[in-house]
């Protein structure tokens, strides 16, 4: 590990290398993207939220002036099942591709059934509605609990429940996967509770919000190779999954990520691609396709809704000795929720000895829900961070010295079976409680405070980089993870440090799939972990060959090459990275670094919440007061990023907590699928957000990163909840606490009080 | 479809003469015909402001003007904030502050916050926050926005005293 006070770079602010392009609108986001001969498609989705497709009469449009190609399912290969591995998450390929264009059935509101392409986007939409799909509507059900019921329509007539760690049925059933994880008894440790609280939680389908449409260019040239321009978090899982749908190599597909508009999880999987490559591969021209907003929240991957029960019991001295969590999430319409990291992450704060986690991951007629964020730890953290504080409350304790005698710390094996290493949870925790914020008074009516805790893995998985030395002492840094938020000047700058040269000097360039090594998605909080430890290992074998390239100037060892701050020296003689570059042409070919990484490893973010809220008691309406973040990030490289994450998540987790829902009606048709409708955060609705940064370095990173972008959405909710009820003494199980919930549980609290 | 109609505009003080369809938007010519994409399409019903131009002054979604209708008027857009070469101070602010993350509302930010400070350079943050509201950012929490924005009203004011 590099001590943080030689840092000449990292900590520092520097401006981020794309800047000036993302603030004269000039960067080349995919809709900005055009080919000449460029068509428009349109994509056709079901009104139904369940139906048998019967037929799908495509002739009048494909003879509408101005249309160049229909597609259905019809015109992709034929796939049998085939477990994807893509990086964070899996995918079986035939449920892949019913998403993506509907087989023979629509299993929600907006599924794609069928797409045209024409010279422009008003006529494809012209031609898209003389596309007759005939129906046959089948009963629809979109609530957990009736959807696991035994009597429930069936999304997929011949799945049983798979459980390589749980129960298996050999009954069809909307219960794709059951998972079980447990330690020690928990029946003992409940025996020794002096008190136990058991609730249970209900949370709303969400979704992430991001900005920029789905939109995706593609182009099937006549040599047979696609190239496709996209909005996509991971260009080579994109490249993976458009290669299996069309049934054709990975290395015929191009994939060039352009600049993107926010993902936050739910730009992995594929959505446009393979139908704007089949219809390029129909019409013989570039086939640009934009989903619009309305579909985006009815037919893209939300995060999912949950039904939650937790039990944990505690002695009277506040050590928590028993734990047990049921927790049911929406799968959607096929398999594969996120209810895993759900179950791991839940207890995940505390040393616990005796804990059981069920979970079930529950299809119903939603979108095939996707990650947002840490998927599936918001949910969890708010049910357990709720009871944690119930019994705080009841206990009289101190919520943040409770967390502190029962924090996960190094040694501390969570219920899913891994063992932490050094990690921050306690540092976290006692930066919370000697902060301003915590220590401030906070006076008047229908005000209160919250505390909640929440743990990410943030993970490593494989990256790739390369580096050119040019002979001006500059370095241009090429690598494959696209950059959402400020990762071009987190890499630069870890590889600035590397050499010895200044983050400007580095020019960091996101490639395209032929021009880079295979790299994993940006998610996971991983890029700065993990495609920087490869950026290092790229200035580790940069400087042995400067190295070597001093030695032949100097006609002395490679090894006795001294290397310090970016100077190389040896008998007297010194130069700088910068004059040793200058000379690098009289030494024989250019410098070419390169690395490629596949950290097997978890880096553990924890992160805690102080939250003032002030509760409206005629509406209901909750106003955030004051919100600090205390994260421990290893280390910050450049700090305004981090913040800016630890922000943004908070902002989305609150939006979660008080406002944010897929909203459905008797139909099962989501009845707000719009901006105005599914009420994000406004600069209106909440404050300045304070952040703590805690570093507690990554022992397995050089810099000690553990990644920063996830765990601040985990505890928002929950630590909301924790405030309402020291404001206006109600326990929220619901997510949102919107107006109307949050004043119903109001009213039928007074009423129980009157009683 | 009905006939196309010439439209005339002035665009960052430049005269652009086009044709469109009486059912194109602002925001489709200004991307896909006049190629000036730093307006963003985010949602195209005017819920998220990405899209935010100046009309004759004003801050208006482009996606919910019709383009006939800029007959005649003066269009600001992103593309015209910075002047000669030099960015303009809002510009610089959000770099050095690090008030955008993916960027995408970026643009649409920068116009209505210049418009929000050409009227009242010392804007106080309620003031910013009550005006720019129609403008979703779903990367930053908001907080860094605020700040830059703030930053850039004092250089104005410095500037122009």
């Amino acid at each position: 590990m590099v001590e943080k006070t030689e840092y000449k770079v990292i900590g520092t602010r520097p401006i981020r290398h794309d800047g000036a392009d993302k603030v004269t609108g000039r960067a080349i986001y995919t809709d900005d993207f055009q080919l000449p001969g460029m068509l428009h498609g349109k994509i056709v989705r079901s009104p139904f939220p369940h139906a048998r497709i019967k037929s799908i009469d495509t002739s009048a449009a494909e003879q509408y002036p101005g249309v160049f190609a229909v597609v259905t399912a019809a015109d992709f290969p034929n796939l049998t099942d085939k477990i994807a591995n893509l990086g964070e998450g899996a995918v079986n390929l035939v449920h892949l591709a019913s998403n993506v264009l509907a087989h023979k059935k629509a299993l929600y509101k907006g599924h794609a059934v069928a797409a045209v392409a024409a010279n422009s986007s008003h006529v494809a939409e012209a031609a898209a509605a003389l596309i007759k799909v005939e129906y046959e509507q089948l009963p629809s059900v979109t609530s957990i609990a009736e959807a696991m019921r035994d009597d429930a329509p069936l999304l997929h007539e011949n799945l049983v429940t798979d459980s390589p760690l749980g129960e298996n049925s050999d009954k069809p059933s909307n219960v794709a996967t059951h998972l079980h994880f447990e330690k020690g008894d928990v029946a003992q440790g409940f025996a020794e509770a002096d008190l136990i609280v058991e609730r249970e939680f209900q949370t709303a389908t969400v979704h992430q919000g991001y900005i920029e449409p789905h939109v995706s260019v593609a182009l099937w040239n006549e040599d047979q190779r696609v190239k496709i321009w996209t909005a996509t978090q991971g260009s080579f899982t994109c490249r993976q999954q458009t290669a299996e749908l069309l049934q054709i190599p990975v290395s015929q597909v191009t994939v060039t990520p352009c600049e993107i508009g926010g993902g936050f999880g739910g730009k992995i999987a594929v959505y446009l691609e393979p139908v704007a490559a089949m219809l390029s591969r129909k019409s013989g021209r570039p086939v640009k396709l934009i989903m619009e907003r309305d579909a985006i929240f009815e037919a893209s991957g939300p995060t999912p809704g949950s039904s939650m029960r937790v039990k944990i019991g505690a002695r009277q001295d506040g050590r928590l000795v028993a734990a047990e969590a049921w927790l049911a999430y929406d799968a959607g319409a096929f398999p594969g929720g996120v209810i895993g990291p759900g179950c791991m992450c839940v207890f995940s704060c505390y040393d616990l000895e005796h804990a059981v986690v069920d979970g079930y991951d529950v299809l119903n007629n939603k979108p095939k829900t996707q990650a947002y964020r840490a998927p599936g730890a918001t949910q969890a953290a708010f049910a357990c961070e709720s009871v944690v504080d119930e019994i705080a409350e009841t206990l009289k304790m101190d919520p943040i010295e409770l967390r502190l005698l029962n924090a996960a710390k190094e040694g501390t094996r969570r219920v899913d079976g891994p063992v932490y290493p050094r990690i921050g949870q306690v540092e976290t925790l006692q930066a919370a409680q000697a902060s301003e914020h915590y220590n401030a008074p906070l006076d008047g009516q229908n005000r209160g405070r919250g505390i909640a805790s929440g743990f990410w893995f943030n993970c490593g998985l494989k990256s790739s980089a390369a580096a050119n030395v040019n002979d001006d002492g500059t370095v241009t840094l090429i690598e494959g993870s696209t950059d959402i938020g400020g990762t071009r000047a987190s890499l630069a700058m870890q590889l600035a440090e590397t050499l010895g040269i200044t983050a400007e000097e580095v020019h960091p360039q996101v490639a395209d799939t032929d021009s880079i090594g295979y790299t994993d998605v940006t998610g996971g909080s991983r890029v700065t972990f993990a495609t920087g430890l490869a950026t290092y290992e790229v200035g580790l074998d940069i400087q042995n060959q400067m190295c070597q390239r001093a030695s032949v100037l100097w006609d002395c060892n490679p090894e006795d090459v001294q290397v310090s701050n970016g100077t190389y020296s040896c008998n007297g003689h010194s130069l700088s990275f910068k004059e040793l570059a200058a000379r690098l042409p009289e030494t024989g070919d250019p410098v070419v670094g390169r690395a490629s990484v596949s950290p097997d490893c978890s880096t553990n973010g924890f992160c805690t919440n102080i939250v003032d809220v002030e509760v409206d008691p005629e509406t209901g309406k909750v106003t955030i007061l004051r919100f600090t973040v205390v994260q421990d990030v290893g280390r910050a490289i450049h700090p305004s990023y981090v913040e800016g994450q630890m922000q943004g998540g908070a902002v989305q987790g609150i939006g979660w907590a008080l406002n944010e829902e897929y909203f459905y009606d008797g139909s099962d048709c989501m009845k707000n699928a719009s901006f105005l409708d599914y009420r994000m955060p406004t600069l209106f609705d909440v404050p300045m957000i304070d952040t703590i940064i805690v570093e507690v370095p990554n022992p397995d990173h050089p810099y000690g990163v553990r990644g920063v972008g996830e765990p601040p959405i985990v505890a928002p909710p929950a630590a909301v909840a924790n405030a309402i009820r020291a404001a206006a003494g109600v326990r929220m199980t619901q997510l949102p606490m919107s107006p109307p919930v949050l004043w119903n549980a109001m009213q039928n609290q007074s009423r129980s009080v009157s009683d | 479809m009905a006939n196309k109609r010439l439209v005339t505009t002035t665009i960052n003080g430049e005269v652009f003469e086009f044709l469109c369809r009486p059912q194109q938007s602002l925001l489709e010519i200004l991307r896909d015909e006049l190629r000036l994409t730093g307006a963003k399409e985010g949602c195209n019903n005017g819920n998220c402001g990405a899209c935010t131009v100046l009309l004759n002054g004003a801050p208006v979604n482009s996606c919910l003007v019709l383009a006939v209708e800029v007959d005649g008027a003066e269009l600001q857009t992103v593309e015209g904030i910075a002047c000669s070469g030099e960015l303009h101070p809002l510009q610089q602010c959000f770099l050095e502050g690090a008030a955008l993350q993916c960027g995408i509302c970026t643009p649409g930010f920068l116009v209505a916050a210049k418009a929000l400070l050409d009227e009242n350079p010392a804007a106080t943050e309620q003031e910013i926050r009550f005006t720019l509201a129609g403008n979703l950012c779903r990367c930053t929490g908001y907080d860094k926005i605020v700040r830059a924005i703030q930053a850039a009203g004092a250089q104005m004011q410095t500037a122009t005293p």
